[in-house]
């Protein structure tokens, strides 16, 4: 697909990346060696360094770290991509809503958006959690996405008032087209690449919240998400005992996941806004490190500069096929 | 008299992924001490490209790919031989903007900066290169607003509080804060109201008769340069179509691209006539063809103008020409046209 | 209306819609928050329990809907927040008094830091030194999507357990003898306590700060007044520091502005890992314990602290930007 070719690398990695770690949360729990919960009467088998049986070692009271992450890593990716999915669609009914209909609607929509994003969210996502029950992920979910839409609603909304005031949508409407149509059918579909940037960036935030959250013990403490974990790591000292397998691979697992989502992202806002592409500091002209605050430069000089050794180097690579003839009479 | 700026056989391109975009492709250009050459041309022509990266202003992925841009002011030669732009470091040329060659930038409102007082931002211009006590540098600035005839309360103003004339007169008091001797202006009335650019313009050629510095005057409006510059250069895709004295252009213009712009705006005086564009558009620099870049929206154009080599040659103008300044060849690209084929449309 | 007096009226809209869903939350969740008080603390006294009433409504408050609302909009604008639960007799306001001064000092020194260092380090890289952090990129990356509560861990774990170069937590050392209070014992006790919390609060953010700035400084150069500024041939601090950052400076105040809630919010979780005695600390404290009073009014202070935040923020870039500056006095 052409969009997959236009992507930079570093998009290309964060994509492939969170791939693994979506196919580790669709397939990796079939693959645990035990039950995540297991708790063996054993006591030998607590805190043990990984071995053999226990590829990630055991727990204070003897659990696999291992099933456990395998299993921390489906709940929150699942997690996420469910508070993704919900918040993304609220942010793109706010935002279009607002932005198409104008007036009162907006202001108030507005309104609404701006007071939701000034108001600290995690500290409502604490007090929210405190009072509702903590049996499920349901409430979890419904807390993070309500509270995760305004950003996007906000970015949305910019994007959609610009859209609508060209040409071709004013056309549309003359023509009498319905006006969820035009949303649907000519609208959105201009904004793809935002929405999709809104969506991995929504999932990010849930995956840093809910793994927050649960850190601090605001969720529900006999699931085995990732955050969970850390916390019955934290809770049992095993930082201070040593226990580095027990906090190290669901950390590890995260910040992992979370910085696939940041290359993806950033890949996405480049495809999507092509002067980012061009927003780096330098450029590489003829072989050669140019800064953008640099005099132009003169290929004459920068070749010369170059020297033999460092003119032949350059010959293999793609640009110097953009090269004029230089002096040492070399052909292509 | 040797011309004070030489630009020869320039070129630059823009180095994309696509490949390489030719927007000024050998150009020779002369300037003389005070005059006023005007570089005319449509959006995309490379007029602006040929001044910046003349002056080595252009940012990457621009790239000067050949010529020579030489600059014989006495300041920096000392009578000796003219300096070549394009082989200057960034010391050197930090040394000989503004100083030797300054620009009226287009958008005087993106020009400025928008959180520095004007008097900071001439002050600027003034310190960066004459080294001034301060009371003789602020007096300085202030006559620098006497010139361009701005009242010297403004000195405290931020840009946006004044009005669009008034911002492009500050940009022409900032360029010739050093007492340069070449100025660029790039489009400096395009943006303004016919009234203001009528003073506007006026004021530049009451200051050019005053402090002698050359211009090079770049516009798309070949009206304006009639009446202002005294040689004019029409650019078109990158390349030299036609130069000469404007009044030969103007009565007997060579290329029929010049003609066809000619054509393009109507007269004040003489009898009304159908106006006539240039149908089609400029061709896409990527991937240039072979000989004349205007062939395919040529009314005169035969098979060979595909192989014609882009080399100005003085135009035939002892059949059937007028008089023309002596010591100003009317040169032209174009082999094809020549005065005996019937001129029609020219302005009466 | 001047620019800054509407968004003080919208910063007054947020703060009634943050007090409003503080009394309507406890009163509209599922399950019976006040069945819970009663099943974990049974031996409150009458007085307690109408104190809690105000606070949580439900069975134990009579009165209608509206003049329970009065009543407690009444409350809270006397910073009257009820007693504390967890820790009865003791007012909850007194509760946060003490940790009110921790947290305030920790994260807005921290913040400080990050925020100027950030900057800095992004307007340098944004004009010429920027090769070495396009190469560092992912790395910085790395730095900001994990969470920075693992970065901590990550640090305890090196400077305070293995190596035991600082204290693990902790606001100071009770077991030193000192007694809380404005004596240096004490100030360098806590400062010390302090530092490992406020290094790594340092080390997540900057990344941020630094990749912002230095992207609004590739943009602000690609303006056409840092060309006419090189036209100019202007010195090279002259244009990154007057022509580029000044006006670079101002996008990033407003970035700034937007993250309030998060800063704080990150601040937050960061107690929690060093047990460090805040507000944060003392917010999930309150949750894990029940103690409902506690839990909303630091809700409350930590909203309050954001909203006046933000407008502090919007009154230094109106300071710095005379463009603003112009539509503030219209």
């Amino acid at each position: 697909m052409s969009v997959w070719r236009n992507l930079p690398l570093k998009a290309k990695i964060g994509a492939v990346v969170f791939g693994v770690f979506l196919l580790i949360a669709i397939f990796g729990p079939i693959f645990q060696p035990y039950d995540p919960g297991f708790a063996p009467p054993d006591a030998t088998l607590s805190l043990n360094h990984p071995s053999a049986k226990h590829l990630l070692g055991t727990t204070q009271l003897g659990q696999d770290v291992l099933s456990q992450l395998l299993t921390g890593i489906r709940l929150t990716v699942i997690l996420a991509l469910a508070v993704g999915a919900i918040a993304t669609v609220l942010s793109v009914l706010v935002g279009v809503t607002a932005a198409f209909l104008g007036g009162v609607w907006d202001d108030v929509l507005s309104l609404i958006t701006n007071v939701f994003l000034v108001v600290p969210a995690l500290p409502l996502l604490i007090v929210l959690l405190g009072y509702l029950s903590t049996e499920g992920q349901l409430s979890t979910i419904i807390v993070l996405a309500g509270l995760g839409w305004p950003w996007g609603a906000r970015v949305i909304r910019a994007q959609t008032l610009t859209i609508r005031n060209r040409d071709f949508i004013a056309a549309s409407r003359e023509s009498g087209e319905k006006t969820w149509r035009i949303i649907i059918f000519e609208i959105i579909p201009n904004e793809i690449s935002l929405i999709v940037a809104n969506f991995v960036n929504t999932v990010l935030y849930a995956i840093g919240a809910s793994v927050a959250l649960a850190f601090v013990g605001i969720a529900n403490l006999e699931s085995f998400s990732l955050g969970t974990i850390l916390y019955w790591a934290q809770d049992n000292n095993a930082l201070q005992g040593g226990a580095w397998w027990w906090w190290i691979p669901p950390g590890l697992a995260v910040a992992l996941i979370g910085t696939a989502l940041v290359l993806l992202n950033s890949g996405i806002d480049e495809v999507g806004n092509p002067r980012l592409r061009a927003s780096r500091g330098s450029a590489k002209i003829a072989g050669r490190r140019v800064w953008t605050t640099d005099p132009t430069p003169v290929l004459a000089q920068l070749t010369a500069s170059r020297g033999r050794v460092g003119a032949f180097l350059h010959s293999f690579s793609r640009s110097s096929l953009l090269d004029e003839t230089p002096a040492g009479g070399e052909l292509r | 008299m040797s011309p004070i700026l030489e630009i020869s056989d320039l070129s630059v391109v823009y180095r994309t992924p696509g490949g390489d975009v030719r927007a000024v492709e050998r150009v020779n250009l002369e300037l003389n001490p005070g005059e006023v050459v005007g570089l005319c041309g449509e959006s995309g022509s490379g007029k602006s490209t040929l001044a910046y990266g003349a002056t080595r202003l252009l940012r990457p992925p621009a790239l000067v790919t050949g010529g020579s841009v030489r600059y014989s002011g006495r300041r920096i030669t000392s009578g000796g031989a003219p300096v070549d732009l394009l082989t200057m470091n960034h010391h050197e040329l930090r040394r000989m903007r503004w100083r030797e060659i300054a620009i009226v930038f287009q958008s005087a409102m993106n020009a400025l900066n928008p959180v520095l007082r004007i008097h900071a931002q001439l002050l600027d211009a003034v310190q960066a290169h004459l080294k001034l006590p301060r009371a003789e540098a602020h007096e300085k600035v202030a006559e620098l607003l006497d010139l361009v005839g701005i009242p010297r309360n403004r000195l405290r103003s931020y840009p946006h509080e004044l009005s669009g004339g008034m911002r492009q007169r500050v940009m022409i008091a900032m360029a010739l804060a050093t007492d340069p001797e070449v100025v660029i202006m790039d489009e400096p009335t395009t943006a303004l109201d016919v009234v203001v650019q009528r003073d506007i313009l006026a004021q530049i050629v009451e200051l050019k008769e005053r402090l002698g510095f050359a211009i090079m005057f770049i516009t798309h409006d070949l009206s304006l340069l009639l009446e202002l510059a005294d040689r004019i250069a029409v650019m078109y895709a990158g390349r030299l179509l036609e130069t000469g004295a404007a009044q030969d252009l103007m009565r007997d213009p060579a290329h029929p691209y010049t003609r066809g712009l000619l054509n393009s705006f109507p007269s004040l005086h003489g009898a009304r006539r159908e106006l006539a564009g240039i149908p089609g558009s400029p061709p896409d620099l990527r991937d240039p063809r072979p000989g004349c870049p205007f062939m395919p929206r040529c009314g005169f154009a035969v098979p060979a103008c595909s192989a014609v080599d882009m080399a100005l040659e003085p135009w035939n103008a002892a059949q059937g020409g007028t008089t023309q300044l002596l010591d100003s060849a009317h040169l032209t690209a174009c082999p094809i046209v020549t005065p005996e084929v019937s001129q029609e449309g020219v302005l009466s | 209306m001047s620019f800054l007096l509407r968004r003080l009226a919208f910063y007054l809209v947020a703060a009634w819609v943050a007090i409003t869903l503080n009394f309507f939350i406890p009163r509209a969740v599922p399950g019976n928050p006040v069945a819970i008080i009663l099943a974990k603390f049974p031996g409150l006294s009458p007085e307690a329990y109408k104190a809690l009433g105000q606070v949580i409504g439900g069975t134990l408050d009579k009165g209608s809907l509206w003049s329970q609302y009065v009543t407690y909009l009444g409350h809270v604008f006397s910073f009257n927040f009820g007693t504390d639960l967890a820790q009865f007799p003791t007012p909850v306001s007194q509760i946060l008094g003490a940790a009110i001064p921790y947290t305030l000092i920790l994260v807005g020194v921290a913040t400080a830091i990050a925020f100027v260092l950030g900057t800095v380090l992004g307007i340098l890289a944004g004009w010429r030194h920027g090769g070495w952090l396009d190469r560092a990129l992912p790395v910085l990356m790395f730095f900001q999507a994990a969470p920075y509560f693992f970065i901590a861990l990550i640090l305890v774990y090196f400077l305070a357990v293995q190596h035991q170069w600082l204290p693990p937590g902790q606001g100071f050392d009770a077991s030193t003898g000192v007694v809380q209070g404005w004596n240096w014992a004490f100030i360098s006790n806590a400062v010390q306590h302090a530092l490992l919390p406020a290094f790594t609060i340092v080390l997540t953010s900057v990344a941020g700060w630094m990749l912002q700035m230095r992207n609004v400084m590739i943009t602000t150069i690609g303006e056409d007044y840092v060309v006419a500024a090189q036209a100019k041939g202007l010195s090279r601090s002259r244009i990154i520091y007057t022509y580029a950052a000044r006006n670079a400076f101002l996008p990033q105040l407003q970035a700034f502005g937007l993250a309030i809630g998060f800063v704080v919010s990150g601040a937050l979780v960061m107690e929690i890992v060093f047990s460090y005695p805040g507000i944060g600390y003392n917010l999930v404290q309150a949750v894990q314990n029940k103690d409902f009073p506690l839990m909303q009014a630091i809700f409350l202070v930590i909203t309050f602290a954001v909203l006046v935040a933000n407008l502090v923020v919007d009154a230094i870039i109106v300071f710095f930007d005379p463009r603003a500056r112009a539509r503030e006095a219209a």
